[in-house]
C-alpha cells in the first residue's frame, strides 16, 4: 500500500512542479504571474488525446503538435495578456488580464472540446493501475527531464544565461543590450512547453479534462508560494512534497480532507512566511 | 470649532444636497423602471430581474472588498455557497428542527460574515495573486464539502431550497422583497463609500503608505469589509436558493464567481452605479440570445480583458463626465496662513520629539549610525546633508517605518512604539512624502478628508445606516478639509479629480492633508523638490506659519536657501551621523560643512 501511495503521489506531484515551474519561468521574465500556468497543464492533455485520440496522428507528431501549440499559446499569453500591463507592474492589472485570458482558453475547451472528462490514449502499452503503469511513470520521467533540460539549459547555454540575467536584474540587462522583448516572448514559449508537456505526461492520470486547468493552477501555485517565487528548486521540491501528502491524505481520510488539509497547509505556511520558505523578504519602499 | 463647523456644513448643506440627489437620479430611474417591469413583460423577465437583484445584494458588498479595497476576491461564490446551504438546512430540518425563514437568513449572514472575515485574513499579509488564489481555493473547498457531506447538504442530488411567508410566496412577491433589499443595499454600501471608511479603503488600495501614516488600521477596516460583504453574500446565498427552489454543488460554478467579480471591474474600482449597470447587463446578457448561454462566461472574460487593456476606469469612467471638464491651466498656488488658527489653535502644548542614539543599518551599510536629534515643538528644525546621509531613514524611524537596532524615540516622555506607522497620527504627529502618495482617482477634497480619518467617532455601522453620528464626522471632516485646502491655496480645485494637479500642486496637497490631523509635528520630506523660486517662497511662508501655531516641524530638504531662510535650527547629516547642529548661521559658518556639502 505504501509504495503505492508514495508513487502516486510523486506522480501527481511532479505534475504539480512542473506547473509550478512553468509560473516561475514565466515571472522570471516579466515579475508576472499568470494564471495561464495551469490552463497551459489542461491544454497539454486536451491537445494530446486530440491530436492522438480523436485524429490518430503518430504518438511522436501528436507530442510534438502538442508542444508546439502549447508554445504557442504562451507567446500569444505575453502578446495579449503580459505585455500591455508591464507598464503599470504595481497596479498588478497583470492578474486580471492574465485571469481573463485563462478564463477564455478554459471556456473555449469546455465549448470546443467537452465538458466531461475524456480518456487519453495509452503510448507504451504500460497499464493496468499497478505499480508499473506508464501514467504514474511518465509525468516523473517528464519531471525528471525537465530539471535536466533546464540545468543544462541555464548552465551551459547562452539564451539560458540571458534568461538568468533578465530574472536577475531586467534594467542591467537591458543596460547591457540584451534583447529583452525577445527573451521574454521566448521565456514564455518555454513556459509553454514546460506547462504543454506536463499536460501531456499526465494525460492517462488526470485525462483530457477541462476543469483541470483550475486545479492544476491552484495545486501548481502552491510549490511556488511556498518555495518562493521564481524558485525552482523550491517549486520541485515543494512540489514533489505537496503530491505525496495529498495522495496519503487521499488514502487515509479521504479526497476532500485532503483538499482541506492541503489547502490549510498552504494558509498557514504563507500566514507564518509570505515571502516562501525558501525566498528572501522584499523590502518596503517609503 | 463646533460652532464654525455646524455653520458652514450649514451653508454647504443645500449645494451638497442637490450633488446627493443628482448623484442618485440614475440609481432611482433604474429602479423606477424595474417596478415597472413586471407589467409590462411576462414572469420569465421577472425572474431574471429577480435574479440581478439578489447578485446585486451580493456585489453591492463585495464592491466595498474588490473595487474600493483592491483586494482581489475572485473565489466570493464560496460566501453564497454557504448562505445558500445554511438557509436550505435550516428551513428544511433535516438537521435539526426546522427554522423559519428570516432567522434562517440571519444564521446565514452570520455564517457567511464569518467565513467572509475568516477568508480576508490572509489579505493583511499576502498581495495580489496570492490573495486571488486562497479566495479560489477556498470557494473549490466549499463545493467539494457540499459535494461530499451528504447527511446535511444532500450531496451532489441537492437540497430543496426556502419559500419566504405569504406576501413575498409569488413570482410578484418575492421579486418586490428582492427589489427591495437590493435598494436597501445600494443604499448602505453608497454610505459606507462615501463615509471616511470608504475614502479609507481606497487609500489603502492606491497609498497605503500614506494611509499608515494618517493613522489607518488596515486589520480593523478590511476585517470590517470582509465580514460586511460575507454577511450580505450569505443572505444573498438564501434568497438564490430560493429562486432556484432547488440547490446542488453544481448551480455554484465558478462562473458565478466571475460574474461578481467581473461585474465589479468592469464597471469601474471605486464607483457604485458602474458595477450596478454592469451586474444588471452581465445577468441579462446570456439572455439576449440563445447562443450566448454557452458562451456567457467566455464573453464574460473577453469583456474584462477588453476593460483592463483599453479602459482601466470601466464604466465609471466612460460615465464621469465631470473629470473631463477643463480647469483653469494657469494657476497659482495662493496659501493663506491666516486661516492656520482655524484648524490648528486651542491645542495644548505639548513637548519635544527626542531621538536618542538611533542606529539602524540596511545590510552593511549604517545609514544611521548613533544619532541624537530634538524637534521642539513651535520651531522649524532643519534636516540636511548630502545624499544616503540618512534623512529620510531618520523620518521613517520617527514615523514609525522603520524599526531602530537601538535607541528610542520619545514624545512627552512616552516612548512611540517601533514599526507601528498607524500609531504616529494618534500621537499628533504627520507628515509629508518625497513622492507623493495620493489617490488620483479621487478629489482633492476627498483626499484631504483622508488626513482627518482618524477625528472621526462614528462606527462602520453608523457610516452604513448614515446615523446622526457618521454625518456629524463627514461634515467636520469635509469644513476641515475645506478649510485645509484654502490654508495652502487649493481651494478652487477641492472637487478637482488629484491626477489631474501639477506636481507642485500635490506638494501642497500632502500639507493639507497632514494639516488634518491638527498634528503637534510635521515632518516634511523634500517638499521643495520640484517646485518653482516663487511657489518655494509660498511654501516657506506656509511652513513657517504651521510652526508658529505651535507645531514642531521637521525640515528634510535640498534647497539651502529655504532651510537658512525659514529654519530655527539645523543638523547636518553626513554618512549617518550628525556633522554639525545650530542655528542657520552657526552652519552657514561651519568649515566641514562648507567643504563637506555647501561648497563655498
Amino acid at each position: 500500500m505504501l509504495p503505492a501511495i508514495i508513487l502516486s503521489g510523486l506522480a501527481v506531484g511532479a505534475v504539480y512542479a512542473m506547473i509550478g515551474v512553468t509560473y516561475n519561468v514565466m515571472f522570471s521574465a516579466s515579475r508576472v504571474m499568470s494564471f495561464t500556468a495551469g490552463q497551459l497543464g489542461m491544454l497539454g492533455g486536451v491537445l494530446g488525446a486530440a491530436f492522438i485520440g480523436v485524429l490518430g496522428l503518430p504518438a511522436l507528431l501528436g507530442f510534438l503538435l502538442t508542444l508546439a501549440a502549447c508554445a504557442l499559446v504562451g507567446v500569444l499569453t505575453e502578446i495579449i495578456a503580459v505585455r500591455p500591463v508591464l507598464k503599470s507592474l504595481d497596479q498588478h492589472l497583470y492578474v486580471l488580464s492574465t485571469l481573463a485570458l485563462a478564463l477564455m482558453i478554459q471556456q473555449f475547451v469546455a465549448i470546443e472540446w467537452s465538458t466531461e472528462p475524456q480518456p487519453f490514449p495509452n503510448l507504451f502499452g504500460f497499464q493496468g493501475g499497478g505499480a508499473g503503469d506508464e501514467k504514474f511513470w511518465l509525468p516523473i520521467l517528464a519531471c525528471a527531464a525537465t530539471v535536466l533540460g533546464l540545468e543544462f539549459l541555464y548552465r551551459r547555454t547562452l539564451i539560458g544565461r540571458a534568461f538568468l540575467a533578465i530574472a536577475e536584474d531586467n534594467f542591467a540587462a537591458r543596460a547591457l543590450g540584451l534583447p529583452e522583448r525577445n527573451l521574454r516572448m521566448a521565456s514564455y514559449a518555454l513556459a509553454g512547453v514546460i506547462g504543454g508537456l506536463a499536460g501531456f505526461a499526465s494525460g492517462q492520470l488526470f485525462l483530457a479534462f477541462f476543469a483541470n486547468g483550475a486545479m492544476l493552477n491552484f495545486y501548481g501555485f502552491v510549490p511556488v508560494a511556498l518555495g518562493g517565487l521564481g524558485n525552482n528548486r523550491g517549486a520541485i521540491i515543494g512540489g514533489l512534497a505537496l503530491g505525496v501528502f495529498q495522495q496519503s491524505a487521499n488514502f487515509t481520510f479521504g479526497g476532500v480532507f485532503a483538499s482541506v488539509a492541503v489547502f490549510s497547509v498552504f494558509i498557514v505556511v504563507l500566514l507564518m512566511a509570505p515571502q516562501g520558505l525558501f525566498g528572501a523578504p522584499a523590502q518596503r519602499r517609503v | 470649532m463646533s460652532a464654525s463647523s455646524s455653520v458652514a456644513a450649514g451653508r454647504g448643506a443645500p449645494r451638497q444636497a442637490s450633488g446627493a440627489l443628482w448623484q442618485a437620479l440614475p440609481f432611482l430611474g433604474i429602479f423606477a423602471a424595474a417596478l415597472i417591469l413586471p407589467m409590462v413583460s411576462n414572469d420569465y423577465w421577472t425572474l431574471i430581474a429577480t435574479r440581478a437583484a439578489i447578485y446585486w445584494v451580493l456585489v453591492s458588498a463585495l464592491n466595498l472588498v474588490v473595487g474600493f479595497a483592491g483586494q482581489l476576491a475572485i473565489g466570493w461564490v464560496a460566501m453564497l455557497t454557504l448562505g445558500a446551504y445554511t438557509t436550505s438546512v435550516l428551513v428544511a430540518g433535516n438537521v435539526m428542527p426546522p427554522v423559519p425563514v428570516f432567522p434562517a437568513l440571519g444564521v446565514a449572514a452570520l455564517v457567511g460574515g464569518v467565513f467572509g472575515f475568516i477568508v480576508g485574513l490572509p489579505a493583511l499579509r499576502l498581495r495580489t495573486f496570492y490573495f486571488a488564489m486562497t479566495t479560489l481555493g477556498f470557494a473549490t473547498i466549499v463545493t467539494q464539502v457540499a459535494l461530499a457531506w451528504q447527511g446535511v447538504t444532500g450531496g451532489g442530488i441537492g437540497i430543496v431550497g426556502p419559500v419566504l411567508p405569504a406576501p413575498f410566496d409569488t413570482i410578484f412577491g418575492f421579486y418586490l422583497f428582492c427589489l427591495g433589499l437590493a435598494a436597501f443595499c445600494t443604499w448602505i454600501s453608497a454610505n459606507a463609500a462615501h463615509s471616511r471608511f470608504g475614502r479609507s479603503l481606497v487609500a489603502i488600495r492606491d497609498a497605503e503608505v500614506a494611509a499608515e501614516s494618517s493613522g489607518i488600521s488596515k486589520p480593523r477596516l478590511l476585517g470590517a469589509v470582509f465580514l460586511f460583504a460575507g454577511a450580505m453574500a450569505g443572505i444573498a446565498g438564501g434568497l438564490f436558493a430560493t429562486l432556484q427552489s432547488y440547490i446542488s454543488p453544481e448551480a455554484f460554478t465558478f462562473d458565478l464567481s466571475v460574474l461578481f467579480f467581473i461585474a465589479i471591474l468592469i464597471g469601474g474600482r471605486g464607483s457604485i452605479l458602474g458595477p450596478f449597470i454592469a451586474t444588471i447587463v452581465l445577468t441579462w446578457l446570456p439572455e439576449f440570445a440563445a447562443p450566448l448561454v454557452a458562451w456567457s462566461t467566455f464573453l464574460y472574460a473577453a469583456l474584462l480583458l477588453a476593460i483592463v487593456l483599453l479602459v482601466p476606469g470601466g464604466i465609471a469612467a466612460l460615465l464621469d463626465f465631470r473629470s473631463r471638464r477643463r480647469i483653469e491651466a494657469d494657476r497659482t498656488i495662493v496659501p493663506r496662513p491666516e486661516l492656520l488658527p482655524e484648524i490648528l489653535g486651542g491645542r495644548k502644548a505639548s513637548e519635544a520629539i527626542t531621538l536618542k542614539d538611533i542606529v539602524l543599518s540596511f545590510g552593511g551599510v549604517r545609514a544611521v549610525d548613533g544619532l541624537d536629534l530634538t524637534i521642539e515643538p513651535g520651531a522649524v528644525h532643519g534636516l540636511i546633508g548630502p545624499n544616503g546621509s540618512g534623512k529620510t531613514t531618520t523620518l521613517n524611524v520617527i514615523c514609525g517605518f522603520y524599526r531602530p537596532e537601538t535607541g528610542s524615540v520619545t514624545v512627552d516622555g512616552e516612548p512611540l512604539p517601533a514599526a507601528a506607522p498607524q500609531t504616529r497620527a494618534a500621537s499628533g504627529i504627520a507628515r509629508t512624502f518625497q513622492t507623493p502618495k495620493l489617490i488620483g482617482e479621487a478629489s482633492v477634497l476627498q483626499n484631504v478628508m483622508v488626513g482627518g480619518a482618524i477625528r472621526g467617532r462614528g462606527s462602520f455601522v453608523e457610516s452604513l445606516l448614515a446615523l446622526p453620528r457618521h454625518r456629524q464626522d463627514e461634515a467636520m471632516l469635509r469644513h476641515d478639509a475645506l478649510l485645509a485646502l484654502r490654508c495652502v491655496g487649493l481651494g478652487a480645485l477641492a472637487d478637482v479629480r488629484a491626477d489631474r494637479l501639477q506636481h507642485s500642486e500635490l506638494r501642497f496637497l500632502e500639507i493639507a492633508r497632514a494639516l488634518m490631523l491638527r498634528p503637534r509635528f510635521l515632518l516634511l520630506d523634500e517638499p521643495a523638490a520640484g517646485l518653482s523660486a516663487e511657489e518655494i517662497r509660498s511654501l516657506g511662508g506656509l511652513i513657517r506659519a504651521i510652526s508658529r501655531q505651535g507645531t514642531g516641524v521637521l525640515l528634510v530638504e535640498h534647497h539651502a536657501d529655504l532651510i537658512f531662510e525659514i529654519c530655527d535650527q539645523v543638523t547636518v547629516l553626513n554618512l549617518g551621523r550628525e556633522l554639525a547642529a545650530g542655528t542657520p548661521a552657526e552652519i552657514r559658518a561651519h568649515p566641514e560643512v562648507v567643504s563637506a556639502y555647501l561648497g563655498s
